[in-house]
């Protein structure tokens, strides 16, 4: 794919504030965080549900104003949604009305090239995503893996600069979400990209990242920035070795040591009805 | 691998209750049907008997009714005459434009209101107060209103229809799922595509139930529209056999509104399926 030599799609966020509701109800949901990640990074932000993790998440995407500091992309200060910044969500967001060859090939879409050319590239990466054959299923027939699979293609499809993904194996079994883990650290290293990853499992950051971001409760702020530097390709034998374990514990007692209140766990901010910038008019 | 492992489960009763000797699965299905056409024909016999004996109950009286034995041949006759195709054909045009003019108005307006808080705060108040006007209410003041009693008849059924149409439609506008739409412009989809592309076929099912309401209170209107104002038409009809005291004749005009009434939905929810394929699968689903 495009492996281009300037490096791209290097992350920048400063003092970021974001605020939830109106009145009494206003409350802080993300408190002063800084992140600066270089193209081609793997970094998962960890934290306890509730902590703002989608939010800033949201925010990256565009889909979320922020009350106070500044998001860039490359230099580029972040205003809106943008193809560039591919967005995966938890489950449940692949058009169900759109067979699986016209979910991935939708951005080619909405670029305007011709169908014949936007379903070979949809091909092309429903096969780098081992899901031959299927092309024309609707998302229901699919199991969870496989939409998740198909999500992921959908985003990749416009060769985002980075792929901002919330809990994207949360919703599937131990199993699934283990080879899922592994096959998106294999499309990882053909599409390189980088990869902005939410999960509050920890085994699932350690095996993924090349960097963690650990967040507090809410208001979240980042509470440690920590390397993960397992040699790669990673497969599955690796969560049992001690260095991965020492690390585990360091990140049980991090997430241990700041288990605030119990925050009803919510999909994602984006797309509720009073968040501020979702409220679009034709 | 496991399923010889399965098939072995079963061998054992699960119930020693279920011992004796039980009917075959499929008498039970067979004898609901056979109840259910029994019930139908035995309520055939109660009307003939009730109207062929005059039955007078005193608060109701069968003395005027048509039996069955004399509606059958009406509805033979009314079928083999040129009139039928007359009356059908204009109450079908009357009912198909008025339908699709609300089915129109209804989604366009409905997907624009359903999007836009402002649209909906300019275009709702005046519709709202509008709502609880039965349109059937409407007919004398759109007789006036109307050069001929073509279009006012056209009207009633709009009105009819538009409401279901345009409520269902602006429901299911809101119901759409915020995170579809974050994700298609996420993908580069403009407004204009994630009205076509999100919004449109994510409202589609609430829009099909509006339409198939809409179509039901359509033939409703037209019918009493048809039987005030109408030249043609099987409303007309149903009712100038009552001025013409042609008793079977108004029931052979009722069934043919029921049928009709019947078969346009029908034909709607069909439509609908066509449209929506992905919907059936998604509610097996989950
Ligand atoms: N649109 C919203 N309106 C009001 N509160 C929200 C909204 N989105 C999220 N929240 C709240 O903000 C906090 C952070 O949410 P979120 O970023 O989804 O957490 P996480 O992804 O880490 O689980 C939570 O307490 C959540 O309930
Ligand atoms: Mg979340």
């Amino acid at each position: 794919m495009n492996t281009t030599a300037t490096p791209q799609g290097n992350i920048e966020i400063r003092h970021l504030d974001i605020h939830f509701g109106r009145g009494a109800a206003r409350f802080q949901a993300v408190s002063d965080v800084d992140i600066q990640v270089p193209g081609g990074q793997f970094v998962c932000l960890l934290g306890p549900s509730g902590c703002g993790k989608s939010t800033v998440l949201g925010a990256l995407a565009g889909h979320l104003a922020p009350s106070r500091g500044e998001l860039r992309l490359d230099g580029e200060a972040i205003s809106g949604p943008h193809p560039e910044r591919g967005l995966v969500f938890q489950h449940h967001t692949l058009f169900p009305w759109k067979r699986v060859i016209d979910n991935v090939a939708f951005g080619l879409k909405m670029k305007g090239l011709a169908r014949a050319e936007r379903e070979g590239r949809a091909r092309e990466l429903l096969h780098l995503m081992g899901l031959e054959g299927f092309e024309r299923h609707y998302p229901a027939q699919l199991s969870g893996g496989m939409q998740q699979r198909v999500e992921i293609a959908r985003s990749l499809i416009n060769r985002p600069r980075v792929l901002l993904m919330d809990e994207p194996f949360g919703a599937l079994d131990a199993q699934t979400r283990l080879l899922m883990q592994e096959l998106l650290l294999d499309v990882w290293t053909r599409v390189r990209t980088t990869v902005l990853f939410v999960t509050h499992d920890i085994d699932e950051a350690l095996f993924l990242a090349d960097r963690i971001l650990v967040m507090s409760a809410r208001p979240g702020r980042i509470i440690e920035d920590l390397a993960v530097d397992f040699a790669r390709p990673r497969d599955a034998l690796l969560t049992t070795t001690e260095d991965f374990n020492r690390l585990k514990r360091h990140c049980m007692d991090l997430l241990h040591h700041d288990r605030g209140e119990r925050v009803l766990e919510r999909l994602s901010p984006i797309g509720e009805a009073n968040a501020k910038s979702l409220s679009f008019a034709v | 691998m496991s399923s010889a492992k399965l098939e072995l489960a079963p061998a054992v009763p699960l119930s020693p209750a279920t011992g004796g000797s039980r009917p075959p699965a499929w008498l039970g299905p067979a004898l609901r049907w056979l109840l259910r056409l029994g019930s139908l024909v035995a309520c055939v016999l109660v009307w003939e008997f009730a109207a062929a004996s005059r039955l007078n109950l005193g608060l109701v009286t069968f003395a005027n009714v048509p039996p069955p034995s004399e509606v059958g041949p009406a509805i033979w006759k009314l079928v083999s005459s040129p009139k039928f195709s007359n009356h059908v054909g204009a109450s079908l045009t009357r009912v198909f434009s008025g339908f699709f003019a609300a089915a129109l108005a209804g989604v366009l307006l409905g997907l624009l209101v359903g999007r836009s808080r402002r649209l909906e705060d300019v275009v709702m108040p005046p519709l709202e107060a509008l709502r609880p006007i039965p349109a059937v209410s409407w007919i004398p003041l759109a007789i006036l209103m109307f050069p001929s009693s073509e279009l006012s008849m056209i009207f009633i059924t709009f009105i009819g229809a538009l409401f279901p149409v345009l409520l269902n439609t602006v429901h299911g506008v809101h119901a759409v799922d915020g995170r579809l739409v974050a994700a298609a412009r996420s993908l580069g989809a403009g407004r204009i595509a994630v009205l076509r592309e999100v919004v449109l076929p994510g409202a589609a099912p609430s829009i099909v139930t509006g339409l198939t309401i809409g179509m039901g209170t359509s033939w409703f209107c037209l019918v009493t529209a048809e039987m005030i104002a109408g030249q043609y038409g099987i409303g007309y009809y149903t009712w100038e056999s009552y001025t013409l005291q042609n008793y079977a004749d108004i029931v052979v005009g009722m069934v043919f509104i029921g049928l009709f009434g019947m078969a346009s939905s029908a034909a709607l929810r069909r439509l609908g399926a066509l449209a929506t394929p992905w919907y059936r699968l998604r509610e097996k689903q989950s």
